[in-house]
């Protein structure tokens, strides 16, 4: 039953991968899709971070003194000034660690 | 003119920084599976078959806590559905590929490798052979998303949870977007999707994650009608 699921899980994931690139005629698309399609990362991505940051592991709002909040503020400065992904990243999570081990210790 | 192989390499480059969350991630999909209490054979089976990170947890979560297959598969259907619209975009730079061969680069489309890849293709409009360099994004996450996986059942978990690493994740997405805060059109959908996702995250099965994108789809087309 468990393998079923899986398999079954597995086809409709990859249909959501093929559907699009293999099935779909691009002349289908009109141009006003196609221009409403280059905001695809900036309306799913926040749709990841968000949550992640002002969302605890229980599902509910973080204070505003949680160190995740600040560590994405760092990664968002020194992201948008070094345009940069591994400093982004890297910032994010040492400022994080940073306030977690030695601030709050 | 760039080889295949120089393109293919480019993308692998391109995804490595964000293998601080892919890596820790994998680690944690695969001590969860076994400790859930399924076999580590089923456990890698998710990260074969279904190949989807957050999708593979929610998963077996929802079966080893008495929930139906159809909940637990709609559940995935719903989480993965975003990769329509991934498809949706680089359905342009794949349209020269016979059909086998799309087949076979959409099982390697995932968040990362989108995002990179639709970067890269879009400041490089004349290279010849595109997929190429989705395929070295696609190629490399996957061997490391399966490493890293088969790493988390047999070690369990062995990255300690104080050091928090799941927060890599909003971090490694933050550093896909943030180029774009410079356009205030992009910052706008994105404030509407970071919004919407925040209101809908306790709809059923993980819906957020797709409602939020259409919703701020959806002020995008509002937004450039307005534009004009």
């Amino acid at each position: 039953m468990t393998w079923l699921s899986i398999i079954v899980s597995g086809i409709v994931t990859y249909f959501s991968r093929m559907a699009m690139v293999a099935l779909i005629d691009r002349e289908m698309l009109g141009t006003k899709v196609k221009e409403v399609l280059n905001y695809v990362p900036a309306a799913v991505f926040p749709a990841i971070i968000f949550p992640g940051v002002f969302f605890n592991d229980f599902g509910s709002f973080v204070e505003i003194t949680d160190p995740k909040i600040y560590g994405a503020i760092v990664a968002l400065v020194v992201g948008f000034y070094s345009r940069n992904v591994i400093a982004t990243i890297v910032s994010g999570l040492l400022s994080y660690w940073f306030i977690i081990f030695i601030l709050l210790k | 003119m760039l080889s295949k192989s120089k393109i293919f390499f480019k993308g692998t480059v391109a995804v490595l920084p964000h293998m601080l969350s892919v890596i820790p991630f994998g680690i944690i999909t695969g001590a969860i599976g076994v400790e859930l209490g399924f076999d580590p054979i089923l456990v890698y089976a998710t990260s074969l078959i279904i190949f989807g990170g957050a999708s593979q947890i929610i998963f077996m979560q929802l079966l080893s806590g008495g929930a139906s297959s159809l909940v637990a598969i709609t559940s995935v259907g719903v989480i993965n559905s975003r990769h329509l619209l991934y498809g949706a975009v680089l359905s342009e730079y794949l349209e020269k590929l016979s059909f086998i061969k799309k087949l076979f680069i959409s099982y390697f489309i995932v968040d990362q490798g989108f995002a990179e890849s639709n970067k890269y293709i879009k400041q490089n409009k004349n290279l010849s052979n595109p997929h190429y360099y989705v395929l070295g994004t696609g190629v490399t996450l996957w061997f490391c998303w399966q490493l890293s996986t088969i790493s988390g059942i047999i070690l369990g978990s062995f990255i300690p949870e104080e050091l928090g690493l799941k927060f890599a994740i909003p971090l490694t997405f933050l550093a896909i977007i943030v180029n774009d805060l410079r356009k205030l059109d992009h910052v706008f959908v994105m404030l509407v999707s970071g919004f919407a996702s925040l209101i809908l995250f306790d709809a059923p099965f993980k819906s957020y994650i797709i409602l939020s994108p259409i919703v701020a789809l959806i002020a995008a087309f509002i937004m450039l009608r307005f534009k004009k």
